[in-house]
């Protein structure tokens, strides 16, 4: 069985600011780092490799520096990476961008092996629309597993997998059969550090790149022209001023309980 | 009156092959360990080993240190009467020493005589104190005992040897008694009085007796010394003269090539060198009774790190010379002959051990090579750390800031950035400097006092990256090599020379590890650049402050130990407030380590005491207003622990705070 996971390069987004003329990201000189729910999704992957045997590959969509991305998931252990690259795939929406994924990943299944599970992250840090991995799996007819924290049970035999599903306040388990895309936020895992001989293979290695030519998709369908959204305006939002509760010198316990009390009512705190 | 040859030459020889296997058995196994150059500089060598090794500065450094001196220098005199004692054996009538001239022979037996009753009551003590009071309770083995009764039996029966020959020639020449024993015993003061005591018609008897308890004493010595912890008689000398001459304060660098192996996880990684220190521990216990994780109750001992090192290579010995793997684990669950990954990472790197050691036993490194494997073969480490190294390598600093906020501190003041041709000084400020709230102040304090002092200076600002100390410290060598080259190059391509800065752990990897990447940079602390500008009178103080009331300081172990910087600090103190500051009990080269380096400070302390309130309680033995200190992480340290034990009236200070005081406010 093959595990795909799906990774995206993005700006470290903690220091990225909108330019309030352009209304677009300014990127200059931030450092690109491997979209952090997708790290829990490559570990799950590589779980499941150590426990099941099963292979992983890692695809991702992205410009030529994109590259970079995969020789890390390459270190730390998935024996297939590529990178789904041509300029003809630029400027793609959700839309556009699982049309990509999703036929990779088909090609992978008709080439390689069977696809059992796709991981994808919950969402990304920059374009946040947490759409991609539920395209991808409209696109292919999976089943759709989102907002994962854990993997109850995978059953390789009965093609079955259960889940738990992290969710505002509570939590959901549900079953579903193979092949399912799972989307996955951090509690799932923790993710794991790569062994130096592993990155030095793969800084030597040379990352597959597919484009259009070798997906041979419908033009009008991936990259701007195949991308519906139209963006009007990127602004970050306003504030709300905070709120100063309680006396933290004079009464310390009795301020955090009440804090606790606050950021219970508002579900901020996962239990 | 010599028993003979006959019985004695084939124990002697069995005894000696017996001596040979056992020094062959383990002296060979050096060579499974990896080449190390230690040839260099002959000439200090040889000065070294004069020094420590027959000088034996550092034993006598501790209590009990000179009984140990007597002991060596006892051994070194009667190595003359026990090689007679051996040829006499074998050749009876042939050789003594007293066939020597009689101007040579008279020191000589003197020196002999005195020796054996030194070295009789040096060892007579060595059992009491081993008895009473231990140097570490493990330390009371039969072994000890086995080994103190031998020398001891040896000296005795030297003297009845002695003793009844001197009897016997009285006896043979009928001599007076009185006026013979009397002339005897200007040259073997002992033996005659012993001789004087003896009964005449069991002489025979008696020495025979002595012979054979002598012989015994001695094959049975020949036999034990290299199969036991007393091979360190045969190497401790060569030890002293093999010592790293640098202070081992840096790790070597790595080779990051496909197929090399990274740490030490299997004993044969280590360096010759390394797995001689193995077979030269004394026990002695010194660097356990240092070591701030054994005295606070963590599970490392580096006494017990080296013997696992020594066990572990004389059990797997065998296998690894045929080229097998080994199959006892160096790293596992800390029975005898491996190293629990607890213990590897309690170290602080403090080097305490490596000061107190006699021999010159090289602990931390080979503390940080364990480490090596556990991190960069194994991805094995505790669980705090992978946000630690993700940080390091993605923002370049401990915590994750945004690398953009790192001149955040300076935002209210007028500092330039460097340029080497208007510029002489780079402030090299650090991340804690950057970025800590409580330790920005302390750059504040230092960029304004450079300013009054005139010299010229710039920072880095953005392109200041971390300089990686606790990544290397913790063993995460990859990431430390691709920081250091970087660093590096920035320092190559502005021109740097001459860099100032105010962490210890900064000051010692842009001096000593970055001089392996080939970059020799002026480097000083910010202590001593401080105490520098006072002497040259660059800095006026014409006041001094009281703000800080009765201060105490405390030594940096990568300013003091490593990098022996004590004064600078201590006369910036007393300069500001007009008062050397108190000291801590242990203090300077024996100052006990605040509990953060070697990456400690990004790790959580969960077993035995915590070291810093150790040290915090030790500083409020003296009653301070002020603590002083010299390093944001001594810092840190110290203000948590006088959270912990509630002592909100002390404060803690960095010795360019002090100054400013004195000098600004
Ligand atoms: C308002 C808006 C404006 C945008 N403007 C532009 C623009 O002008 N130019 C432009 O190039 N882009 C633009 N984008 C970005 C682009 O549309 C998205 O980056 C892309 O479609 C992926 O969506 P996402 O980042 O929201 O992913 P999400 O749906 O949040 O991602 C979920 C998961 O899908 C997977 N995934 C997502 N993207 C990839 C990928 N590329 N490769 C592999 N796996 C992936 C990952 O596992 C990820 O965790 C914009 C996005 C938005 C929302
Ligand atoms: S360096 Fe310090 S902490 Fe580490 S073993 Fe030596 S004395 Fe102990
Ligand atoms: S390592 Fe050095 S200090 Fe420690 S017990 Fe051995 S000889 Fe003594
Ligand atoms: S933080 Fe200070 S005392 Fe502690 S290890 Fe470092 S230098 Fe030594």
């Amino acid at each position: 069985m093959l595990i795909v996971v799906c990774i995206k390069q993005v700006p470290d987004t903690t220091q990225v600011k909108i330019d309030p003329v352009t209304n677009t990201l300014v990127r200059d000189g931030i450092p690109f780092i491997v979209n952090p729910y997708d790290t829990h999704a490559l570990e799950e992957a590589l779980r499941l490799k150590d426990l099941f045997g099963c292979k992983v590959a890692a695809i991702s969509m992205g410009p030529p520096n994109a590259e970079g991305t995969l020789k890390k998931a390459l270190a730390l252990g998935v024996d297939f990476a590529i990178l789904l690259s041509d300029r003809v795939f630029g400027g793609a929406d959700t839309l556009a961008t699982s049309n990509v994924l999703a036929a990779a990943i088909a090609k992978l299944h008709a080439e390689v092996d069977t696809v059992g599970l796709v991981l994808c992250g919950k969402q990304t840090i920059d374009g946040d629309t947490a759409q991609v991995g539920p395209g991808i799996a409209s696109r292919l007819n999976y089943s759709q597993l989102t907002l994962v924290d854990k993997i109850v049970n995978l059953d390789l035999q009965a093609k079955k997998i259960r889940v738990s599903r992290k969710l505002e306040g509570r939590h959901e388990i549900v079953e579903s059969p193979l092949p399912a895309m799972l989307t996955v936020v951090r509690e799932l895992n923790r993710p794991r550090y790569p062994k130096v001989q592993m990155r030095l293979v793969a800084a030597d290695a040379v990352v597959e790149v597919w484009n259009n030519k070798t997906l041979q998709l419908d033009e009008q369908k991936i990259g701007l022209k195949g991308s519906p959204t139209w963006v009007s305006k990127i602004f970050s939002p306003e504030r709300d001023k905070g709120e100063i509760i309680g006396d933290g010198y004079a009464d310390p316990e009795g301020t955090a309980a009440l804090l606790i009390d606050k950021l219970m009512a508002k579900d901020m705190l996962p239990l | 009156m010599t028993p003979s040859p006959s019985l004695f030459a084939p124990l002697l020889l069995a005894s000696l092959a017996i001596f040979a296997w056992g020094c062959w058995k383990r002296l060979s196994l050096l060579s499974l360990g990896r080449p190390e150059e230690r040839f260099n500089n002959i000439g200090t060598r040889i000065g070294e080993m004069l020094r420590y090794a027959f000088g034996q500065k550092r034993v006598i450094a501790k209590p009990f240190g000179f009984n140990h001196f007597i002991i060596f220098w006892s051994f070194l005199i009667l190595m003359v009467a026990n090689t007679e004692f051996i040829l006499n054996g074998l050749f009876p009538h042939t050789i003594k020493l007293i066939r020597l001239p009689f101007e040579l022979y008279v020191p000589l037996a003197f020196m002999i005589d005195i020796a054996s009753l030194l070295a009789l009551t040096a060892v007579t003590i060595a059992a009491v104190r081993r008895l009473f009071a231990p140097p570490y309770p493990e330390a009371r083995t039969p072994e000890a005992f086995f080994i103190l009764g031998l020398i001891a039996t040896l000296m005795l029966a030297s003297f009845g040897l002695n003793a009844t020959e001197l009897a016997d020639y009285m006896l043979k020449s009928g001599a007076d008694p009185i006026s013979f024993i009397a002339a005897a015993r200007k040259i073997m003061p002992i033996s005659a009085t012993i001789a004087g005591l003896l009964p005449p018609l069991q002489l025979e008897t008696i020495h025979v007796t002595a012979w054979w308890a002598h012989a015994v004493a001695l094959l049975a010595f020949i036999c034990y010394l290299p199969n036991s912890k007393h091979m360190h008689i045969l190497t401790a000398i060569p030890n002293c003269f093999l010592h790293r001459l640098e202070k081992p304060n840096t790790q070597p660098r790595e080779d990051f090539t496909v197929g090399n192996t990274f740490g030490v996880g299997q004993v044969d990684s280590y360096s010759w060198k390394d797995l001689l220190d193995s077979f030269t521990c004394t026990e002695c216990g010194r660097c356990q009774n240092v070591c701030p994780a054994s005295i606070t109750g963590k599970p490392l001992n580096p006494r017990a790190v080296i013997h696992d090192i020594k066990v572990n290579l004389l059990e797997n010995g065998a296998e690894l010379k045929n080229g097998k793997h080994s199959h006892k684990p160096l790293i596992g669950d800390g029975g005898e002959g491996s190293v629990s990954e607890e213990s590897i990472w309690s170290c602080t790197t403090c080097g305490a051990c490596m000061e107190a050691c006699p021999v010159f036993i090289e602990h931390m490194p080979k503390i940080i090579q364990l480490r090596r494997h556990l991190v960069e073969t194994e991805a094995k480490f505790p669980e705090e750390l992978l946000n630690l190294f993700e940080n390091m390598e993605g923002r370049s600093n401990p915590w994750g800031i945004a690398p953009s906020e790192r001149t955040k501190w300076c935002s209210q003041l007028d500092v330039k950035p460097f340029d080497s041709e208007t510029t002489e000084y780079l402030f090299y400020v650090g991340c804690a400097g950057s970025f800590d709230s409580r330790n920005k102040h302390v750059s504040v304090a230092m960029a304004q006092l450079l300013d009054k002092s005139g010299i010229t200076w710039g920072i880095l600002g953005k392109d200041e990256k971390c300089c990686g100390d606790s990544v290397r410290r913790l063993g995460n060598e990859y990431v430390f090599d691709k920081m250091a080259k970087e660093n590096v190059a920035t320092f190559i391509e502005r021109g740097v020379k001459k860099v100032v800065t105010q962490c210890p752990h900064c000051f010692t990897t842009l001096k000593n590890d970055y001089r392996q990447y080939g970059l020799e940079l002026e480097v000083i602390h910010h202590s001593e650049l401080l105490r520098n500008l006072v002497e040259d009178g660059r800095l006026v103080l014409d006041k001094t402050t009281q703000e800080m009331g009765t201060t105490v300081f405390h030594d940096s172990c990568y300013l003091g130990r490593h990098n022996d910087v004590y004064a600078a600090p201590r006369a910036v103190i007393e300069a500001a407030t007009g008062q050397a500051p108190l000291e801590m009990e242990r203090n300077t080269n024996n100052a006990f380590c605040c509990g953060a380096g070697g990456g400690r400070m990004w790790m959580e302390e969960h077993v035995g005491e915590r070291i810093n309130l150790t040290r915090v309680n030790e500083a409020m033995e003296q009653s301070p207003d002020t603590i002083c200190v010299a390093c944001p992480y001594c810092m840190t340290m110290f203000e948590d622990g006088l959270k912990d034990v509630k002592a909100d009236n002390v404060k803690v200070r960095d010795v360019a705070e002090v100054m400013a005081e004195a000098l600004l406010r």
